[in-house]
């Protein structure tokens, strides 16, 4: 997957667990937390979602990279290089 | 081989399948009733709906809200708010023999009339509000917790009558020990009713729990009615399955069940002995009144009333009488905002609820039982019409239900309505892949079983791969 592609995916993940949210108006470089007030169970919810539909194994140590939809994709771009969006 | 079997399709079994379904664990829910819902459930008589459990879901947020424990709920289920479709309540009172408080879903409104009525508690009763444990706090670690709050709120507020005011909805809506209440269930209780307030679904709980079993089944998720298990079975300190009253056996990596704490361990065949004791002791019965108007039109828009006829609120089992009908809970489902594009409940309906021992109840045969749900149906609403308009001469139809009908639909000990008084906020047993959500792990309420739920299924359902 490109850089684009995983936005796109992440920005999946973020719509299936807040449905209710326009995520059209989403800044890349601003905290989910204060865009979306997400908590730690919905962080949680991510890298679950991730590990479920593309086996993308995030240890706890690395939680932290997934504050803002820059740093996530920055992230999860080499653990993902080789994973075809289907 | 299950993953999870899951105990009761109430609202906290149905959500902890849904999570469990959602990250493809193979998950079945095993109910022993004909219907789903537990307390928080439905029947349909003469043509008419109607609920039993939920007068109102507290918790309320607006649609958008991101905070608060409705917000969270939505997102772990991954459901719309317009899957409940809450309309907010008109507004509800506190009304004793000589004071009444207003309150809705704005503190405000309670703030004012506390403000005029009890002019020298205002700043009393702020100092309790930024007192109160978050909702982040309620693991139980937190020493004020287990604190009577009748001592707490001595100490912040020193009008009784305000006191007994502000503790008679929350024990009525929560509240599964007698006399008193833990500070930390008065902290979720305050929030949920006084914080955050009243809405309800036009359609009723049906509609939530509609929401809730096609989004299980969709995920693969089973779900087995008139399935009560019998038995957990236990091998060496693990439960390895569970028999069902038909003898069938299933197996499980591990249990998280809804039955209640003394209720799960009665199950399980290495315990001989449970502690009865340790039961709750709660009950209700509800007086249900079909009118041929609109509550309105007789001059009532209360939501909720919850009543007491003296300065003192009582809130324990009527030892010597099938009922207690000195404080109770008047409830008009026809009495909130819903959307204009929805409509209107076709008929008026009023619910009243007053205490009941449950062991009376069952004491009675049939034709007594019969007798005693009409005598005690005229003296809940005898009582209720003291703080009301009387409606008795626009009744169409009544229907009663009895501790009896409780224990049918909860399997709970007593027909207690809140479970057990003494929560097992972690969720464990004696049993280390034995796990309680619902009622007696400690959030009550419709939104406090669904998050119930949701907690102990990511806590200790998911965290293997």
């Amino acid at each position: 997957m490109s850089p684009a592609e995983i936005r796109e995916e992440i920005l999946d993940i973020l719509a299936d667990i807040a449905p209710d949210e326009d995520l059209g108006e989403l800044k890349d470089e601003v905290p989910f937390r204060e865009q979306l007030e997400l908590d730690s169970m919905d962080f949680l919810d991510i890298v679950m979602e991730l590990r479920k539909r593309h086996r993308v194994q995030i240890p706890e140590e690395d939680y932290h990279h997934l504050a803002s939809m820059q740093s996530t994709v920055t992230y999860l771009e080499p653990k993902m290089k080789d994973i075809v969006r289907s | 081989m299950y993953d999870t079997i899951i105990i009761g399709a109430g609202m906290s079994g149905l959500a902890a399948g849904i999570r469990l379904a959602h990250f493809d664990r193979r998950v079945c829910i095993l109910e022993r009733h004909y219907t789903i819902g537990g307390l928080n459930s439905f029947y349909r008589m003469g043509g008419r709906d109607y609920d039993v459990g939920l007068h109102a879901v507290t918790n309320f947020s607006e649609k958008g809200a991101r905070h608060g424990p409705l917000a969270k709920l939505l997102r772990q289920l991954r459901l719309r708010w317009d899957d409940f479709k809450l309309a907010p309540q008109l507004g509800s009172s506190i009304r004793f023999s000589d004071a009444e408080l207003n309150f809705g879903n704005d503190i405000a409104l309670l703030e004012a009339e506390i403000r005029k009525q009890f002019p020298g508690q205002i700043d009393n009763f702020r100092r309790l509000v930024a007192s109160l444990l978050d909702y982040d706090d309620l693991d139980g670690d937190d020493p004020r917790f287990t604190r009577s709050s009748r001592e707490v709120l001595a100490e912040t507020i020193s009008d009784p009558l305000l006191r007994e005011m502000l503790l008679c909805p929350l024990m009525w809506y929560g509240n599964a020990r007698e006399r008193d209440m833990d500070f930390g269930q008065f902290c979720i209780m305050f929030r949920a009713c006084y914080l955050e307030g009243f809405g309800r679904p036009l359609k009723g709980v049906r509609l939530i729990l509609k929401h809730l079993v096609r989004k299980f089944r969709g995920l693969g998720g089973e779900l087995k009615l008139r399935s009560g298990v019998s038995r957990i079975h236990v091998e060496n300190g693990r439960a390895v399955g569970v028999v069902l009253d038909d003898g069938t056996e299933l197996q499980a990596r591990r249990i998280l069940s809804s039955a209640g704490a003394i209720e799960t361990m009665r199950l399980c065949d290495d315990i001989t002995e449970v502690d009865a004791a340790r039961a709750g002791q709660l009950s209700f019965i509800e007086s249900v009144s079909i009118l041929d108007c609109q509550p309105r039109e007789l001059g009532f828009d209360r939501t909720i009333v919850f009543y007491n006829d003296s300065p003192e609120f009582h809130w324990e089992r009527p030892e010597n009488a099938l009922c207690d009908t000195r404080t109770g809970v008047i409830c008009s489902p026809n009495n909130y905002a819903y959307a204009p594009e929805e409509g209107e409940l076709p008929d008026g309906v009023i619910r009243i609820t007053t205490l009941a021992n449950h062991d009376r109840w069952c004491e009675l045969n049939e034709p007594q039982y019969r007798a005693a749900k009409l005598a005690q149906y005229d003296r809940a609403v005898e009582a209720s019409v003291r703080f009301m308009p009387d409606f008795r001469s626009r009744v169409i139809d009544t229907d009663v239900f009895t501790p009896k009908t409780i224990r049918r639909f909860t399997w709970h000990d007593n027909g207690a309505v809140y479970g057990a008084p003494d929560k097992q906020l972690d969720g464990s047993t004696h049993l280390e892949n034995v796990f309680l959500c619902g009622t007696d792990q400690g959030f009550v309420g419709i939104v406090g079983a669904i998050v119930s739920g949701i907690s102990m299924a990511n806590r200790y359902c998911l965290q293997d791969p």
